[in-house]
């Protein structure tokens, strides 16, 4: 679907003639239907606007006062009690952890959804093209929380012995320690493997859409000069749907941030007392599992303010990748044009 | 022509250019090869987890399935360590959850939409289209959060299903605007200008025209947004708490769905409520599925293609 | 316009399907997997039926019990319906002080000293016009559950139990744990210890406890966030999850959750010797419990660090809040009826089953007439 491409008809430059595209009319005539008509989708256009502003104002209105009454330093502490006369609490190990989990996603899913949709688009026998992109969209029919359930329950099991092996030949870094606790299937390793295969479908998706858009001149040109397969996929197709793939990856990125129950079953918290530890098979929360975990019981306004600083935290953070995609996308678009 | 100026920037300088492609050394042909194995192997490394997951959800939950009781009752009565019941509370509010959650976003992303390719210029426009594309990213926990606090901290409002269906709503607009963007623009200007030459006003060629020529896209394009959302648990959580009984009222009392009777029974963690946390993910995941296929469905009888 | 019936038929299918869900049941005759409820329904004690819903609120903690005794009671009286929403102890007597709810479930006994410039108790009898009655119902016990290859039977003191928890001792050989298992074969296993991740009343009850019981090895104060050494899990079922599936594992966790994961559970030794976790332990821990409230409120004063031979000293009982004299008479012969339901022994035995203790005889007589008082 090209829905989530997260290109619009605006964003298309002007005809030969100066007009933006399908301006070709000034049909609007001023009756009263027309304005009317014209009012309620700008009206719609506007709640949009509104809406997302709106997101920002109640976070922040809300999140303010508790703000105001932690202890802690909200940026730079690790710890998290939000409740209670005193409380404290910081982001620095939500933050850790989120990005930790989501940049091991990205690192699985794009090279890997590429892959896919390069499979999908360049090599797949016809009769498997349409199959196998609904075999891979099938996989975004399941349910967040489901995956977490599997991971938990099913095949973290078998994450064990890929940790030990891992921690035997790399665990001189630091980052590829493996100690053992939490177990292997409660790391942010697991959870960044889990909320790889949930963005895996976003990639695919997004990446074979523009492949299929690939001017077939482009190909046979490459073809024509006498270039291998592989070689007219890296000089033409690649090439050609790079703003695909980093608006996939963005919007991968985006959800992998926010992800939030298979997460919240899988990670291990840290103790308030252990050291902060830069290995992928350590434990930790993310922003969203975080919240998630203690949705049930909001009880006071300080608590709820607290948390609801959190998700203040990771709406920023989704509204700078996504803006960050867009401006890459622009720039790479008045590059190329 | 960007394309080899690309290739410029990203590949080894022994590769630029188009000299290169003289003649297929075999180290070449090589790689060539091995790129194929490699795509092969992606896509089958990608199938793994898929078949793994629907595998062990309808080994395991497929019995439950079986059961018409399953279809018919609900949980009510049914503690954790009992046998028995059924989902159908639970899918029943999904759906009623759904149905609304279309209800409210559809006349609102259908009209951005509009608005974007009928309407919109300049500065206003390229806000509401960036807007559209942070909604997108927006994490259904912050939607839920943001919801949260209006509905709950500010107005002082219970957490009911209608709360859900607004956190929903704000997850479904962006897919519906995108989609009914791309069917809008679809619709060749030749129609439109027609319609223009015979008097139509503009919002009558919209209303009788436009959007009737992109109608089966459009619906496309909500189905698959609802199958989107139905999915979202971390909404239901923080919104929606779980009932065992049957609750079809989205204003007052709880409410269950299937998401929030996975967490639900997942967290009583005891064989026979495991068994029903597959019932109910294969039974979620079949629903999904099924509007899936149907939104792909009415899809290909769209009048206006790519 | 063929595309458009098209798209109505999509609509049509997802309204019907809407429709088809309308027509489901709540009418369940649960089979019982582990065959505890037998007692249940062919027991003859005839309860006091109402048609209605009762809707509840509060302590997690209490949650399986209420779900438990409501499923039984609705197999009395079918037109009986009790919802319970296991939003928190704080939320329950918050809710119950709004009138949002029939009766609060909650933990901790209504507060009678101010706090934020509002007594609870003050503001309960405000809401209800009466005062409001603290009902210990509910007794769920805190297991140390384990699982260790090899060890099936365990004892642990305070001071060890504060030494493991808070990192002191991190292996299961440790000669502090020898010392107070004479006889028993300790393997050289790292301890790994699990937490509530989530702010749980367990965490706080149990660190409660280590405060009261072993000050000296236990040296930070009792919260909702646990503050201790270990791995965090979400929920009650995460951190059995947890000790289920490692080598090692320790946590502190609801008695029922280790029966239902087959956990073993560590006896406790307060200093009048090991104390095996049972619904007598329990019982006689809550029987020897002081009373705080007056009359028919019946708040307690649990002591943890109990030396009372037989007691096992880690427990929290779960009150039912309600309003003496209600406002609503048919309401308040309702709650009267399910209350005295909850309080049979009968239904208390039911819970006994899931992992709660049983009201010991003593508090029960104690509860009954309290209910009995209620109008």
């Amino acid at each position: 679907m090209s829905s989530i491409t997260g290109h619009s008809a605006i964003d298309e430059l002007p005809t030969s003639d100066g007009r933006p595209p399908l301006e070709a009319d000034r049909a609007g005539t001023g009756r009263l239907g027309d304005r009317i008509f014209g009012g309620l989708a700008t009206g719609a256009g506007l709640l949009v606007v509104a809406l997302v502003s709106l997101v920002g104002v109640f976070l922040v209105v809300q999140a303010v006062p508790s703000l105001l009454n932690n202890n802690a330093n909200f940026l730079t502490s690790r710890e998290w009690v939000a409740s209670g006369a005193e409380p404290r609490f910081g982001i620095v190990d939500l933050l850790w952890a989120t990005i930790v989990t989501s940049v091991i996603a990205m690192l699985i899913a794009v090279p890997l959804g590429v892959a896919v949709a390069l499979f999908i688009t360049q090599y797949a026998p016809p009769w498997l093209t349409r199959s196998a992109a609904t075999l891979v969209d099938l996989l975004a029919a399941v349910p967040s929380i489901v995956y977490g359930f599997w991971g938990l329950t099913v095949a973290g099991q078998y994450f064990e012995p890929f940790a030990e092996v891992v921690d035997r030949v790399l665990g001189w870094l630091p980052v590829f320690e493996y100690t053992g606790t939490p177990s292997a299937k409660s790391t942010l390793a697991f959870a960044g493997l889990i909320l790889a295969i949930m963005i895996l479908p976003i990639v695919t998706a997004i990446s074979r859409e523009v492949f299929a858009q690939v001017p077939t001149t482009h190909k046979e040109g490459a073809l024509a000069l006498g270039a291998t397969k592989w070689e007219m996929i890296r000089v033409a197709v690649l090439p050609f749907g790079k703003p695909g793939i980093i608006s996939a990856a963005m919007l991968g990125l985006g959800r992998a941030l926010g992800e939030t129950l298979a997460v919240t079953l899988l990670l291990s918290a840290l103790n308030t007392s252990s050291a902060f530890s830069f290995s992928i098979f350590g434990g930790g929360e993310t922003f969203a599992s975080r919240i998630a975990n203690d949705a049930g019981e909001f009880d006071s306004a300080q608590k709820t303010g607290a948390y609801i600083a959190a998700g203040l935290v990771l709406f920023i953070l989704t509204f700078i990748v996504n803006a960050a995609a867009r401006v890459v996308i622009e720039r790479r678009k008045a590059f190329t044009e | 022509m960007s394309a080899v100026r690309t290739l410029d920037e990203s590949a080894p300088p022994a590769t630029t250019g188009v000299d290169d492609f003289g003649g297929k050394s075999t180290g070449r042909a090589l790689t060539d090869q091995l790129a194929r194995v490699v795509m092969w192997a992606a896509f089958v490394i990608a199938l793994i987890p898929l078949v793994w997951i629907l595998g062990t959800t309808v080994l395991k939950g497929g019995q439950m399935l079986l059961d018409a009781s399953w279809w018919g009752n609900s949980q009510s009565g049914i503690t954790a360590r009992r046998v028995g019941g059924g989902a159908v509370h639970a899918i029943q509010g999904t759906l009623i959850q759904a149905f609304v959650t279309a209800l409210i976003s559809v006349p609102i992303g259908v009209l951005t939409a509009v608005y974007l390719v009928e309407y919109g210029r300049g500065r206003l426009a390229k806000t509401v289209s960036f807007m559209v594309d942070i909604l997108t990213g927006i994490p259904s926990i912050v939607a839920a959060l943001f919801i949260y606090a209006v509905w709950v901290v500010t107005f002082g409002f219970q957490r009911i299903g209608f709360a859900v269906c607004l956190a929903l709503t704000m997850l479904m607009i962006p897919t519906v605007v995108r989609s009914t963007e791309e069917m809008l623009k679809l619709v060749p200007n030749e129609l439109r200008e027609a319609s223009y030459a015979l008097g139509v006003p503009k919002w009558k060629t919209i209303m009788k025209i436009v959007i009737p020529t992109s109608f089966s896209g459009i619906v496309t394009g909500v189905l698959l947004g609802l199958a989107r959302v139905m999915g979202e648990t971390a909404p239901l959580i923080i919104l929606g708490p779980y009932t065992k009984v049957i609750a079809t009222n989205l204003f007052d009392g709880l409410m269950a769905t299937l998401p929030t009777m996975i967490y639900q029974e997942y967290s009583e963690n005891l064989q026979p409520a495991v068994d029903r946390v597959w019932g109910a993910a294969l039974t979620l995941i079949l629903i999904i599925f099924l509007l899936n296929i149907l939104g792909r469905f009415v899809g290909r009888f769209s009048k206006v293609r790519n | 316009m063929k595309i458009q019936r098209l798209g109505a038929m999509a609509s049509l299918a997802l309204v019907g399907s809407i429709a088809l869900a309308g027509c489901g049941s709540d009418n369940n005759t649960g089979t019982d997997s582990a065959g505890a409820a037998e007692g249940t329904a062919s027991s003859s004690a005839p309860a006091d039926c109402f048609e209605g819903t009762l809707n509840v609120e509060g302590s997690s903690a209490q949650k399986n019990a209420i779900d438990e005794v409501a499923a039984g009671f609705k197999e009395k009286c079918s037109g009986a319906t009790v919802n319970y929403n296991p939003s928190g102890s704080g939320a329950g007597i918050k809710q119950f002080i709004a009138g949002q709810v029939d009766f609060g479930g909650s933990d901790s006994a209504l507060k009678t000293v101010e706090k934020d410039g509002k007594v609870e108790a003050t503001e309960a009898a405000t809401a209800c016009g009466s005062p409001a009655w603290n009902i210990p119902m509910v007794t769920g016990p805190v297991a140390l559950a384990y699982n260790v290859k090899g060890i099936d039977k365990l004892t642990l003191t305070p001071a060890v139990a504060g030494d493991i928890f808070s990192g002191k001792i991190t292996t299961w050989n440790d000669p502090k744990i020898a010392a107070v298992n004479p006889g028993v074969e300790l393997p050289a296993t790292a301890i790994k210890v699990f937490f509530r991740s989530d702010e749980s009343g367990t965490t706080e009850n149990f660190t409660k406890y280590l405060k009261a019981a072993a000050p000296a090895n236990w040296t930070t104060e009792p919260a909702k966030t646990w503050d201790g050494k270990g791995e965090g899990k979400a929920k009650s079922a995460g951190v059995a999850e947890g000790v289920k599936s490692t080598d090692g594992g320790l946590t502190y966790v609801e008695w029922s959750y280790a029966k239902d994961n087959d956990l073993a559970v560590a006896a406790i030794d307060n200093g009048a010797g090991p104390v095996e976790l049972t619904s007598e332990s329990v019982g006689k821990a809550i029987a020897t419990a002081e009373q705080t409230g007056t009359g028919n409120d019946l708040a307690l004063k649990l002591d943890y660090a109990t030396k009372v031979p037989g007691a096992y000293p880690i427990n929290l009982v779960t009150y039912e809040i309600v309003c003496s004299k209600g406002k609503d008479p048919e309401k308040q012969k309702n709650i009267k009826a399910f209350l005295k339901y909850f309080a049979s022994e009968e239904a208390q035995k039911t819970i006994e089953e899931i992992g709660y203790a049983p009201l010991p005889p003593e508090v029960q007589t104690k509860v009954v007439a309290a209910i009995d008082a209620i109008s």
